[in-house]
């Protein structure tokens, strides 16, 4: 058995250098040079300054804006540290609402939703996504139907035509990869930038 | 359910499929000691460390030393990741400006990462530096991962040496399993992810001003190369705190995919490892061909499950299946299809939110650990798991005609019954035993996110997950509290270390027997019956074991919720 001591200390230590120091720093400078954007984190830049990730959801209120889906990260209240309120897209605090499927506060929550948006349109059935929030709470994307339920909302909220509107939304589609895996989707802040883009 | 859905599914079994043989071949090389494509740069490096380590690479070991080198690496790692998180403050790679972790926190994570749980009661970005992370978290991904591996392969050689009194050398397999296997994919794998968006820095979490005007913290981190060994060697523990949902974790359906594949490959890979060691690969498929059984049932019931919705949802004519908790990109079909591949292998990366999935469609991967997480199964645990079931089949198999049973070539008697029993045992009495406890304290109760018998659920799926070294939640429970620090830790550690025990003990003691060629009575184990044999051993003892529990948390819940009834 003494003769196995060494072993656990040294060799742990070397496998402990190699995989735990050396593997990570050698990916993260060979990333930084291969895909250097994605390593940093998709960032977007405009007018010189960082609006946000490509992948990371942020929160829409305004009407001129299409809206993410709800989110169910929280953030420390700024009233009392030590409590916690929610701060929808909060990127430094992913989670999910973890509601199961016969909790009363996740009916009360999806049923008052369902109601703002029938009152906004109300000739579309309402999406599923808009009403439940997502697993990380920071979803990027919405459902095409989604972005198509908001529509006739942005384009009255920036006078646009609908028929403008609506062609943004067709050509920020993303198709199933290789029609085949994941869903079609529009991210939300591609989306966003490129009406305001449009509006200008 | 959609065609495409299904599609989707199936072109996920084919692919692990078509690669089992070609990785076990790769595999079995990396294991008997030969040259493989990678040694000439590979082999200086493991000469060097065995020279400085003091390890003398031909001699092999008996099961008894072989189990006690491997605990004494597990003692290390327990020391260095205990000492990162509780010193992390003093230390460098920390921009975030993290304060040391708790004690009772800091013990359970240290616990959870050397089982190869990843059991995450931290909230990665919210809790650890980035030192932690990598040499923490990161290189005990690899090191739980190659021991797991290292251990099937031990026990593999059980089955197949006749008449000798050792099973291999454990540092000479770590190592092996480590520089020829796991480095050389992660490599490609982590360039992979970050094509695919994923981050790779040390640089500082970023400030973002949005276009509404708020400002927005985003994390960041060495993320790529810490989700390609999390991923590969089934660990799942996130840099983030909501996994393989992140969008930084999971960017694309592609990344998703190929995660989801990750999970598998090397656990059916040792399918094929282990019919090439005993001889006849056939028998390495018929393993599989269990696996793939149990499998694609609990995929169809899970998909069903969650394309068919929640009565709240269902009942305001929402259609589309029950999208809370899950996201966009992946949908109801990528979504489920990860949930049971994950609990199925030992590893417990969620790309969705089990709690908030339905009744039904959360019970599956409630099953799937319960049932010992074989199903291809943790990197190495999910086969010797899998091989103590088979044990017990052919045991069942000979007392019915009444002979000795035979595996592979061996006798299997009383000692090897009574250990594949014990380790069975292991799950039930650390799993049942902890939430029975736990339901009738104050404390522990009153970290339940919801009422009903979905808090019950919670319950029941934290010791499971623990115990079966999952890692994986229904991460509404609120486990960052002492109890469920300590007890959680001790499940993980009965969890893992009672059932690897035995399965050496059964590896050292087949070993020496000798190796009987098959006759007339010899009961074939490659045919359909003996998959159904399996099969049928599996559920009967799960199903025994775990019904009445069952009962209590998602069957009643599911009852519940097509009466309406809301808690």
């Amino acid at each position: 058995m003494l003769r196995e001591i060494r072993p656990a200390i040294v060799l742990l230590l070397a496998l402990t250098v190699i995989t735990g120091l050396i593997y990570p720093l050698a990916m993260t400078g060979i990333a930084g040079v291969i895909f250097p954007k994605q390593a940093q984190g998709s960032l977007i830049e405009r007018d010189g300054k960082v609006i946000g990730s490509a992948l990371i959801g942020q929160e829409f209120k305004d009407d001129k804006y299409f809206h993410g889906r709800p989110s169910a990260t929280t953030g420390p209240d700024p009233a009392e540290s030590a409590k916690t309120v929610s701060a929808p897209y909060n990127a430094a605090n992913s989670m999910g609402s973890n509601l199961g499927p016969t909790s009363t506060a996740l009916n009360d929550r999806v049923k008052e939703d369902v109601q703002k948006l029938k009152a906004e349109n109300p000739s579309s059935p309402v999406p599923v996504d808009l009403v439940t929030t997502s697993a990380s709470g920071l979803d990027p994307d919405i459902s095409p139907e989604a972005a198509l339920f908001q529509m006739p909302r942005v384009a009255k909220a920036r006078n646009l035509p609908e028929q403008q509107v609506r062609d943004l939304v067709t050509r920020n589609i993303q198709a199933r990869f290789l029609g085949l895996l994941g869903e079609p989707r529009v991210n939300v802040l591609a989306l966003n930038l490129a009406l305001d883009a449009a509006s200008r | 359910m959609t065609v495409i859905g299904w599609f989707q599914i199936i072109l996920y079994c084919a692919i692990i499929v078509a690669l089992t043989k070609p990785l076990g071949w790769y595999m079995t090389r990396v294991f008997n000691g030969e040259r493989t494509v990678l040694s000439p740069v590979l082999r200086p490096i493991e000469a060097a460390l065995y020279w400085i380590s003091g390890v003398d690479e031909r001699r092999e070991q008996h099961w008894l030393t072989y189990t006690i080198a491997m605990l004494l690496f597990h003692v290390g790692g327990f020391v260095i990741i205990y000492g990162l998180m509780r010193l992390q403050a003093l230390l460098p790679f920390n921009p975030a400006g993290m304060s040391a972790v708790a004690e009772d926190l800091s013990f359970n994570t240290a616990i959870s990462f050397i089982t190869n749980t990843n059991w995450q009661n931290y909230g990665g970005e919210s809790t650890l530096s980035y030192l932690t992370q990598m040499v923490g978290l990161t290189h005990q991904n690899f090191l739980s991962a190659a021991t797991g591996i290292v251990l099937a392969v031990a026990l593999i050689r059980g089955f197949a040496r006749a008449s000798m009194r050792t099973i291999g050398n454990f540092w000479v397999d770590v190592t092996r399993c480590t520089l020829y296997i796991l480095l050389p994919i992660c490599v490609v794998y982590a360039l992979f992810l970050v094509w695919q968006g994923m981050p790779q820095t040390l640089g500082d979490y970023v400030e973002a001003t949005t276009l509404e005007g708020a400002r927005q913290t985003i994390a960041v981190g060495p993320v790529a190369s810490q989700v390609a060994i999390k991923m590969l060697g089934t660990n799942g523990g996130g840099s983030f705190n909501a996994n393989a949902a992140h969008p930084f974790e999971n960017p694309t359906a592609l990344s998703n995919f190929v995660q989801m594949l990750s999970i598998f490959v090397l656990g059916a890979a040792l399918t094929n490892v282990f019919g090439r060691m005993v001889g006849n690969q056939r028998q390495g498929w018929a393993v599989l061909a269990v696996m793939g059984v149990l499998f694609i049932a609990g995929v169809t019931v899970a998909y069903w499950a969650e394309a068919n919705g929640t009565s709240t949802l269902t009942s305001l004519g929402l259609t589309g299946g029950n999208m809370e908790g899950k996201e966009v990109r992946f949908g109801i079909v990528a979504s489920s299809l990860f949930a049971v591949i994950t609990t199925a292998a030992s590893c417990g990366a969620v790309n969705a939110m089990h709690d908030s999935f339905t009744a039904l469609g959360g019970m599956i991967p409630l099953i799937n650990i319960q049932l010992g997480e074989i199903i291809v199964g943790g990197v190495g645990a999910g086969m010797f798991g899998m091989l103590l079931f088979v044990i017990l089949a052919i045991f069942v198999a000979g007392l019915m005609v009444g002979r000795t049973p035979e595996y592979v070539g061996k006798k299997i008697e009383a000692r090897e019954v009574k250990m594949a029993m014990l380790a069975i045992l292991v799950l039930p009495l650390m799993i049942l035993g902890w939430t029975a406890v736990a339901v009738v304290l104050p404390p522990a109760v009153a970290s339940m996110a919801n009422a009903g018998p979905h808090g019950f659920s919670e319950v029941l799926y934290a010791y499971s997950s623990q115990a079966g070294n999952n890692g994986s939640a229904f991460a509404g429970l609120t486990g960052n509290i002492p109890f469920y620090n300590v007890t959680g830790g001790l499940a993980m550690f009965v969890g893992r270390f009672l059932m690897i025990i035995p399965a050496m003990a059964i590896a050292g003691s087949l070993a020496e027997k000798k190796s009987i060629p098959p006759s007339m009575g010899t009961f074939p184990t490659t045919g359909g019956l003996f998959v159904g044999l399996v099969v049928g051993v599996i559920l009967i003892i799960g199903g025994l074991t775990f019904f009445p529990a069952l009962a209590l948390g998602p069957i009643v819940e599911h009852l519940a919720m097509n009466a309406g009834d809301l808690f």
